[in-house]
């Protein structure tokens, strides 16, 4: 049976993710956990973040992240919000912090003006810029659920961009790994259909 | 383009219970809000607010459990009010599955509630009630209220919406205490003024009585989301309805 395991850090909508996971497994089974030896046993891994990224650095220990690196290193893995921030460059958040340095970009803030809110929170349209198996039945420019205040403008590993007042990389992937700024667990039949193609996924 | 403007509608709660009244027709129990939330995602709702109007502090696992089922059959953001009086009630909320808690008379009462909040579980996740009144005889000012509007505060809303931003709010949820069960639309200068005002995103609630009062709201009022219970609840409009309306006045909506 493959077993999925939802990094459990201390930071994310771990209910949210698992319930979203389990209404689309089939053979799968989602553990959420933050047992390294977990981890290791995993087929698949979904790293989520809320919150400030400072603090979900700071949560991943530093055991923990080794464990990490090494374990998304060829898995198949997902990574959702501040999640895929966190595998970036370097954020401006916080006073800057340093990233895992896994894909390629850094994270700036969203400038808010008056037609543009900040956070960026609500339903936007996803444009693809490549094709990828976990895109499998999703329209392009379909509508996902976003909340965040800052955002990657550029990168060698964008897949996806969405406009809030600019245009902002909304999908990155590089090899074994997909990560997305949206949440997939709140968009509802689209955002299913994504966690549905990860489940599916082989590399 | 940018983000989409949303329609959230609003489940009053009571014990576990759905009120104020909710008539459906193909619905097996109207008053389960499971049944009722699943209804409202169906039809394109792009959130859902559950507010716990439960007098008594006891039933609070009821609360916790309706907040479970919702959150695993419902997939799209869950918002729950009421009775929100500590960073435990918060935890507890966001354990059983929703996804922002709406903090109003504990806000009020002890504003460091809303920094250590946002601390804690990150401005995405916490927004701030505001419910408001017209200050008697001052045009275009307003006064928070709480306990429903029946205590007066004397604390001016924009002023009140400006500091909790700046403690770390991420959306203001403003209702208009003399709106509210009017039907006669939001107080749109009211909705403009807190709008205009702070960075954050903005529902307009209080008064809905058809769906220009929806469409008034972002354009005129200039809020990022509307909230309405009743009028989605009697099916007088479904929320489908709602949006293909809000489309025609060219406002970007999901659909």
């Amino acid at each position: 049976m493959t077993r999925v395991v939802v990094i459990d850090y201390g930071m994310g909508n771990l209910h949210s993710v698992g319930k979203a996971l389990e209404s689309v497994a089939e053979f799968e089974r989602v553990i959420i956990s933050s047992d390294k030896e977990q981890l290791k046993q995993a087929d698949k891994i979904v790293f989520p973040g809320v919150g400030a990224i400072k603090d979900c650095m700071a949560a991943l220990s530093l055991d923990l992240r080794e464990t990490v690196l090494e374990q998304i290193k060829n898995k198949p893995t997902l990574a959702i919000c501040v999640g895929m921030q966190m595998l970036l460059e370097s954020s401006e958040e916080n006073d800057g912090v340093e990233g895992l340095n896994i894909l390629n970009g850094k994270i700036t803030k969203i400038k808010s003006n008056d037609h543009i809110k900040v956070p960026h929170m609500g339903w936007n349209k996803v444009k693809f810029l490549k094709d990828h198996f976990l895109l499998r039945n999703i329209p392009d420019s379909s509508f996902f659920y976003f909340v965040h205040s800052y955002c990657c403008l550029e990168s060698s590993d964008a897949l996806a961009e969405t406009e809030h007042g600019r245009n902002f990389i909304s999908a990155l992937e590089k090899d074994n790994i997909f990560a997305v700024q949206f949440h997939p667990e709140k968009s509802q039949a689209e955002g299913l259909k994504l966690y549905k193609n990860f489940l599916d996924w082989s590399i | 383009m940018s983000v989409s403007k949303r329609i959230i509608p609003c489940l009053d709660v009571d014990k576990g219970r759905v009120v104020k009244g909710v008539n459906f027709l193909n619905i097996r129990d109207a008053g389960d809000p499971v049944e009722i939330a699943k209804r409202y995602d169906n039809e394109g709702a792009d959130e859902i607010t559950m507010l716990d109007i439960t007098a008594s502090h006891e039933t609070r696992d009821t609360t916790y459990k309706t907040v479970e089922d919702i959150a695993s059959q419902v997939f799209i953001p869950l918002t729950v009010g009421g009775g929100v009086r500590n960073i435990d009630d918060i935890k507890t909320l966001l354990r059983s599955g929703a996804d922002k808690v709406s903090i109003n008379t504990s806000a009020v009462e002890n504003p460091d509630f809303v920094k250590a909040a946002a601390d804690k579980f990150g401005s995405q996740c916490i927004v701030v009630a505001v419910d408001a009144k017209a200050r008697n005889g001052e045009e275009g000012s307003w006064e928070v209220v709480t306990y429903g509007g029946r205590n007066r505060t004397n604390i001016d809303v924009v002023e009140w919406t400006q500091q909790v931003q700046e403690y770390g709010a991420g959306e203001i949820l403003l209702t208009s205490m003399d709106r509210d069960g009017t039907k006669e639309g939001f107080d749109n200068n009211l909705v403009s003024k807190v709008s205009g005002s702070i960075p954050i995103p903005v529902i307009a609630s209080g008064g809905v009585g058809n769906l220009d009062h929806l469409i008034d709201g972002i354009k005129i009022g200039g809020a990022e989301a509307v909230l309405a219970a009743s009028i989605f609840h009697f099916s007088e409009y479904s929320i489908a309805e709602a949006k293909e309306a809000m489309r025609a006045s060219g406002i970007e909506v999901r659909i």
